[in-house]
């Protein structure tokens, strides 16, 4: 029964104890979630000084919500299921004749000479109530974007074999290399071009 | 020698725990690197909308957030039931949000200032008044970009 000599250790077995309940402390505590959701960049808030430009009626494509969240589409009573399948046909319709300098050349629409005459002129407007209810607003909002996506994403594949969201989601990554960045960089830019998102919002009527 | 034979003494030495702290510590201090403290506990109701067509929202040190909703319960004596805005911990007017997004801005660094985004959470309920009012009020301090926050999911399932 000898006892070792010296002082007796201090007993370190609790200090792990303490540590987990730090650990999970801070991990109940904390979020590591990234948001995700609609982009949209706003117009500037100074009124255009100069005339605004002419726009022919058959290039704009005008979306009404009411408050009880129907759609007006093109002076339509429209399903909101079908409000992608219309915005497509619209952007796509490219109804210049060829030719002209507004011909769009990989347009497959119907082209249709009372619709839109190229991607690139057309314009798509919204406008709601203030009642509106903020879901259906972000459901429009979500079919419109979509309709551009759906495009460019065609577009996409046809010149480059990808898809389009796939390829910004990579450019817009912070982990990409900045090679694959700079050579995404153009094509991405090549495909917005061909279809550029021209959306305007209006200013909410009240009545 | 018999000070060498008592240390075979047969029993098989216990593991030594002795680096588990040290372990544990590594993964404390990796979790509270990474990850971000929730700074605004949220006054208003907060489900926010399903969407598909969504972009992530990288770098958190970019993002000014303001959130839309109906007061929860506890606030609703106070509040009462339609939406409100919360910037920061406070519910306010659409009219202080200009110099909510001032104030933040003033706070981020020179480089990032240009490129800050405005998320909007706003609850799924709210009606689209107070968004375009709020939407006024970023335009004219020139906070042009914004992203409508959203869950990922079938748009649709939002008209139910």
């Amino acid at each position: 029964m000898a006892r070792r000599a010296g002082a007796p250790e201090v007993s370190a077995g609790s200090m792990a104890d303490i540590a987990f309940l730090l650990l999970i402390f801070f991990l109940v505590t904390t979020t590591i979630e990234t948001d995700a959701g609609l982009d949209r960049m706003l117009p500037p808030w100074e009124p255009p000084t100069d005339e605004p430009p002419i726009i022919k009626q058959k290039n704009i494509f005008t979306v009404n919500i009411n408050r009880n969240g129907q759609l007006l589409v093109e002076d339509e009573i429209v399903e909101i299921t079908k409000l992608r399948e219309k915005a497509v046909a619209f952007l796509d319709n490219g109804g210049a004749p060829s030719g002209d300098p507004d011909f769009c050349n990989y347009c497959k629409g119907t082209r249709d000479g009372s619709s839109s005459d190229n991607p690139t002129k057309a314009i798509i407007s919204l406008k709601n109530d203030r009642e509106t209810k903020y879901s259906t607003y972000i459901t429009v909002q979500n079919e419109l974007v979509g309709a551009y996506n759906d495009l460019r994403n065609r577009e996409a594949m046809r010149l480059y074999k990808k898809n389009f969201v796939d390829m910004e989601a990579e450019y817009l990554n912070p982990e990409t290399s900045d090679e694959v960045k700079e050579e995404l960089k153009d094509k991405v830019k090549q495909i917005q071009e061909l279809f550029p998102q021209k959306l305007s919002e209006a200013e909410t009527s009240s009545d | 020698m018999s000070k060498f034979a008592k240390k075979k003494d047969g029993e098989v030495p216990a593991v030594s725990t002795a680096s588990l702290p040290d372990i544990v510590f590594m993964l404390l201090f990796f979790f509270m690197t990474v990850t971000v403290m929730k700074d605004s506990s949220l006054k208003v109701e907060n489900i926010l909308p399903n969407a598909s067509e969504i972009k992530k929202l990288e770098k958190k040190d970019r993002v000014i957030y303001i959130y839309v909703g109906k007061p929860t319960k506890e606030y609703e004596k106070v509040f009462g039931k339609e939406p409100k805005i919360q910037l920061n911990d406070k519910f306010s007017d659409p009219s202080e949000v200009g110099d909510y997004i001032l104030m933040e801005r003033a706070k981020k660094s020179q480089e990032l200032q240009n490129v800050l985004t405005t998320s909007l959470k706003v609850d799924k309920n709210a009606s689209m008044g107070l968004i375009s009012d709020i939407k006024q009020e970023l335009r004219k301090v020139n906070a042009l970009k914004v992203n409508y926050t959203t869950y990922e999911g079938d748009a649709f399932r939002n008209l139910q």
